[in-house]
């Protein structure tokens, strides 16, 4: 059917509610929408970047939540109607989005120069700097026990060592990064990782392992469940993200312990899907809040490391507590980096859609 | 009172007598007394109130009898325990879901309004300012800003519902009304087609045109889910209605705007606004095409529900929910207390 | 038709006959009128969109909008072998102007996106080599594209794209039904460990049924009870029927949570008498039990409100009749009263049946890990891994069976019939 027909018709039939629905929602003419993950994450985008932005340019930004993925993004942009300005997004669908054509190209040149004058081209780490994303952060997922409960975790191992840590396991809904800690778990090297579950054997493999814990797993989809079901004792270990551990812990004085062993690291990074309002604005806010300052700012309330080399030096302490040296709780501190993984988005963008379909119907097994 | 419980004695005398030697039995069992409370409760109270059988009637139809009572009866609590035990849990002082040893020796300090602040306090920029602190409540307060979306999408889908949905039960109940089974099953299918299905083509289809993501979206889809309501309480009002009455009416002379405002208005009104409740209600409740069509802007009182229950289950969902079964309440004695006059009117017996 | 009063002729010349059936058609056109406005409104806000929907299921252009030329020229390929060359040469001409372009929805990566869900694995070998194809300005075309990836002499990856390249065809169906595109083009059966779908359709169909039947078991005594009681006495127990049902779905979830969790009420008590350890407490949430429990809670309304408005309408002499003839009161009761009830049974049972196989929110809060329904995957595929046509697929099925019982329920009780409280 014909769609102009259709706009015409669904106008006519809701006018009237329209006026009533505009009257009521207002109109923010000078302003841009951003959407990040929420809770501690969102709100530390919001202490570094956001309100100095803010500041600087007597613009405003609506902070949005999201869950991750691509679903939102795509609906706005093949509707054509965007009403997101810079969303956060994890690498692999960073780069899923831009071959699918729904992000804008960001030209790098025009990032700013690091503090210390190098090119932002040098200035980023390797991989941070997409055809249509710029990085911001490094972020991983990792263990998680509670140290008033049970001792002398050492390592994914006891992850999954259900007769000498009796109880529960929290994982994320979905195949990734579950198959990834199964076989590190079950004596991968973390560079063999990727190569094993290309192969059936090493899938089955994985399976095999996760299914050791099956019955006794709990299934998380959000980043603020972690700690909750740690804390609400439904859970013995959990994984999670580590920033929102690090808050529970530093924050509200959980006792909860991360567990670096096998931790899995990723990317994320801004994107501004194709055609969004206020254009200017918007590259104004990603050059804005990747350059050095902010991104050494964001990680004193989240422990994120930022993606630009002159950031590093500038990285201090916890926002309100001098005692707390954030280096150390980065993903990428030497003594937390002995074992890690990068999330490899090449195999997710190729594999997720049949990993996760044999995944859902492991899981109804 | 004596007499009434003498009379319960000598009337079932032999059967307290058995109810005696299976809970002794029930403690014996499982080595502790407490089991005792739970077990006479249970079957206890069923006995207590079953009436007299016939001086007749077998043993075995006496037990039928009572087993019947105990199965209803449990049935019942059954159905209405979990609405109401997530009241008591609501003032807990404690972050669980679950009674604490103080709230069940009723000691007051375990009981608390925390998470009825909790309420407003989410979301507000400075819950312990004392200037502007009603401003910030009622503009930032997240559950507050909920449920004044609610009760705006809500206030005004159920009007549209009502509009159009009494307007085309009017033509329905006509008996000259064409291809009447096919219309009103298309009518009344958005109630029974799968929220999931309507929720996800609304989404394509309110992006499409530019109006997912806004007020008009979920107004257009709580208005489509509350018209079957609509259409099934005024068509069942119109079902009772005489149509000689229109008849009466239009032969003494009146046009049909004046028929319709005199005569078939003030009969169908207690239908009409069941009916609008019904679709209020339903708007209030609807969730998954908040989930698919709204923005965080149009949150509403589910949507912040479903996201606290996802996400970070706390009491405060509790103390939502009860004031929620109290609304449903007072929602409740308003929709008797039109049925009871829509019934006088059409000339039924009250019941 | 004589006339055989002459005075009606002279002042209207239309005979009786007619100008009743002219009176009816106005009536029949106003009663109708009165309808438009709704039944308009309700094809815009609700039937065409889902219809656009459900098109998706078997309308996927992803090919032929990213590679149109191609899309037709492959046509003409046998199968055997690699394409010809011609066809590369397309096939290149094609990615490179995809490329290029970058026009939403008709790029390489949406093409890519098409061609994994059936050949897994092939996304990077479309992504990869749109970005390198635009180098290639010359013949031979086969050679230069194979010397991007070897993929590309894999017939499988063209036999795919063949059959991709039609924008109507069932493969979403294929997929929906656990099943596969083999290496020669067959429909065979999904790997066992990659079968979801079908056994998930199975499951919500006999989970709605097993949710139906505890429906009926637990309603018809509190319907019985209802319905023999005193009005005075009813009408107070009605309110537990009707208090929960008109309680927001959310609120009653939230209970079920509340009272089943691990460290919730029932386990408690439980502790509390004795029955189990503190740590032997039973776990009857976020898995199916906590579903059918929560379910049953929220349908059972629906199945008690029928049930007691036919059993109200039962007389009671009807019972002592039967008694009193020297039937014994069971049977008094399985051939006199049961079968009067039916009616309403039906009427419950079908109701509560089409309500829970589309159940979504319930089994989404409290279904863990092997308490999902249907519609959960659909709302996985559609908000999740994007697979908008395997969702709208695994919808019309959906849809498909729900029709056909609310079609039944017409057919047996009429929609018009429902009422609520």
């Amino acid at each position: 059917m014909n769609k102009l027909v259709n706009k015409t018709l669904i106008a006519a039939a809701v006018a009237t509610t329209m006026m009533a629905g505009n009257a009521y929602a207002g109109s923010h003419s000078e302003s841009i929408t951003v959407v990040s993950w929420g809770g501690a994450y969102t709100k530390s985008q919001v202490e570094a970047y956001h309100k100095p932005w803010m500041a600087a340019t007597g613009n405003t930004i609506v902070s949005e939540d999201f869950n991750g993925g691509l679903a939102e993004i795509k609906a706005q942009v093949e509707a054509g109607n965007v009403t997101w300005n810079v969303v956060d997004v994890e690498l692999s669908d960073a780069v899923r989005g831009c071959d699918e054509g729904i992000l804008e190209v960001i030209d790098h040149s025009t990032l700013p120069d690091g503090d210390n004058g190098v090119p932002a081209a040098e200035d980023f780490l390797p991989g941070a700097l997409m055809e249509c994303a710029v990085g911001n952060i490094v972020w991983s997922t990792v263990f998680i026990h509670d140290e008033s409960k049970i001792q002398g975790v050492d390592g994914l191992t006891d992850f999954f060592d259900l007769g000498k840590f009796p109880g529960k396991r929290g994982l994320r809904k979905g195949a990734k990064p579950n198959l990834e800690f199964a076989l590190m778990a079950d004596g991968v090297d973390p560079a063999d990782v990727y190569e094993m579950l290309s192969t059936d054997a090493g899938i089955d493999r994985a399976f095999a392992k996760l299914d050791t814990i099956k019955d006794s797993t709990v299934w998380w989809e959000s980043g603020a469940q972690p700690p909750q079901l740690l804390a609400d004792g439904e859970v013995t270990m959990t994984t999670a993200y580590n920033g929102r551990v690090f808050n529970a812990i530093a924050s509200e004085g959980k006792p909860f312990v991360i567990n670096w062993d096998g931790q899995i690291w990723d990317l994320d990074l801004w994107v501004v899907p194709k055609g969004a309002p206020n254009q200017e604005a918007t590259m104004d806010f990603v050059k804005f809040s990747t350059g050095t300052k902010p991104l050494a700012d964001q990680a004193s309330w989240i422990p994120y490391g930022p993606l630009r080399k002159s950031s590093f030096g500038l990285v201090g302490t916890f926002h309100n507590n001098a005692e707390i040296d954030m280096g150390v709780h980065m993903p990428t501190a030497p003594d937390n980096f002995k074992r890690a993984l990068q999330n490899d988005f090449e195999f997710w963008a190729d594999n997720s859609d049949q990993l996760n379909e044999r995944f859902n119907a492991w899981l109804t097994k | 009172m004596t007499n009434f419980f003498k009379k319960q004695i000598k009337d079932k005398g032999r059967a307290y007598i058995y109810l005696a030697i299976a809970t002794l039995l029930v403690v014996l069992l499982t080595g502790t007394a407490k089991a005792a409370v739970g077990f006479l409760l249970i079957f206890g109270i069923p006995l207590f109130f079953m009436e007299k059988m016939p001086a007749y009637a077998t043993t075995g139809e006496r037990f039928s009898r009572y087993a019947f009572l105990v199965i209803a009866a449990s049935v019942l609590v059954f159905l209405i325990a979990p609405v109401l035990i997530i009241m008591p849990l609501s003032f807990n002082a404690e972050p669980y879901f679950t009674f604490t040893q103080g709230m069940l020796s009723f000691d007051p300090s375990a009981y608390s309004m925390r998470w009825y602040l909790d309420i407003l306090h989410n979301g507000m920029k400075d819950p312990a300012a004392t200037v502007g602190w009603w401003s910030d409540m009622w503009n930032n307060a997240q559950w507050i800003r909920a449920t004044r979306n609610s009760f705006f999408i809500a206030t005004v889908s159920a009007t549209i519902a009502t509009f159009l949905g009494t307007l085309a039960a009017l033509g329905l109940s006509r008996p000259e009304m064409p291809q009447r089974a096919l219309i009103t099953s298309l009518l009344i299918s958005p109630m029974i087609v799968p929220l999931v299905i309507t929720a996800t083509g609304m989404f394509f289809f309110y992006s499409s045109v530019g109006i997912a993501k806004t007020y008009t979206g979920v107004i257009l889809a709580h208005v489509t889910l509350g018209v079957p309501f609509v259409i099934i309480t005024v068509t069942a009002t119109l079902s009772g209605f005489d149509m000689s009455l229109v008849k009466a009416a239009q032969n003494m002379g009146a046009n049909g705007w004046t028929t319709f405002r005199r005569i078939i208005m003030p009969l169908i009104l207690p239908g009409m606004i069941s009916g609008a409740l019904f679709a209020f209600i339903t708007s209030l409740d609807e969730v998954v095409a908040v989930l698919f069509i709204a923005d965080v802007e149009q949150r509403t009182i589910p949507r912040q529900m479903f996201s606290g229950i996802r996400e970070q289950i706390s009491p405060t969902i509790l103390a939502v929910a009860s004031i929620l079964v109290v609304m449903s309440v007072m929602l409740l004695t308003v929709l008797e207390l039109l049925r009871r006059r829509s019934e006088r009117l059409r000339g039924m017996s009250p019941g | 038709m004589t006339t055989a009063n002459p005075s009606i002729d002279q002042t209207d010349t239309l005979p009786l006959k007619q100008k009743l059936a002219k009176t009816t058609a106005i009536q029949r056109r106003r009663a109708f009128l009165l309808t438009v406005p709704l039944v308009l409104f309700l094809l815009i806000s609700f039937v065409f969109p889902i219809g656009q929907m459900l098109f998706n299921s078997i309308h996927n252009d992803k090919v032929s909008g990213v590679v149109p030329k191609f899309a037709v020229a492959i046509q003409s390929w046998d199968g055997q072998g690699l394409p010809s060359e011609e066809i590369f040469e397309i096939f290149v001409k094609d990615l490179a102007i995809a490329k290029k372009v970058r026009e939403v929805g008709r790029t390489a990566g949406n093409m890519a996106t098409r061609i994994n869900y059936e050949l897994p694995g092939s996304r990077s070998l479309f992504t990869k080599s749109a970005r390198k194809v635009g180098k290639i300005t010359e013949g031979p075309y086969k050679e230069a594209l194979i010397k991007i990836d070897k993929k590309w002499a894999n017939p499988q990856v063209w036999l795919t794209l063949q059959r991709a390249s039609h924008d109507l065809g069932p493969s979403f169906y294929v997929a929906a039904m656990d099943m596969k595109y083999n290496e020669a083009g067959e429909i065979v059966k999904a790997d066992e460990l990659y079968q979801i779908y079908l056994q998930n359709f199975i499951k919500t169909m006999w989970l709605a049924a097993l949710i139906t039947f505890i429906c009926v078991l637990l309603a018809y005594p509190v319907a019985y009870l209802l319905a023999i009681l005193p009005l005075r006495q009813s009408n107070l127990l009605m309110i537990m029927v009707l208090l929960p049902f008109w309680t927001s779905l959310l609120v009653r979830t939230t209970a079920w949570i509340a009272i089943l969790q691990t460290e919730g009420v029932i386990n408690d008590l439980l502790v509390y008498f004795g029955v189990i350890g503190e740590d032997g407490r039973i776990q009857m949430i976020y898995n199916q039990t906590g579903t059918i429990i929560a379910m049953v809670h929220i349908l059972l309304p629906f199945m008690v409100l029928p049930l007691y408005s036919v059993m109200k309408t039962i007389q009671p002499s009807y019972m002592r009749a039967a008694l009193s003839m020297g039937s014994k009161p069971f049977n008094a009761y399985r051939r006199v009263y049961f079968p009067l009830t039916i009616p309403g049974l039906a009427a419950g049972t079908l109701l509560v049946f089409i309500l829970a196989i589309g159940y979504y929110i319930t089994p989404a809060l409290v279904g863990g890990q092997d308490g999902l329904l249907i519609s959960n995957l659909i709302a996985y595929h559609i908000q999740k891994s994007l697979n908008w046509s395997l969702g709208a697929a695994l919808g019309t099925m959906l849809l498909v069976v729900v029709l056909i019982f609310y079609w039944l329920y017409n057919r047996l009780i009429g929609i018009d019939k429902l009422k609520f409280g």
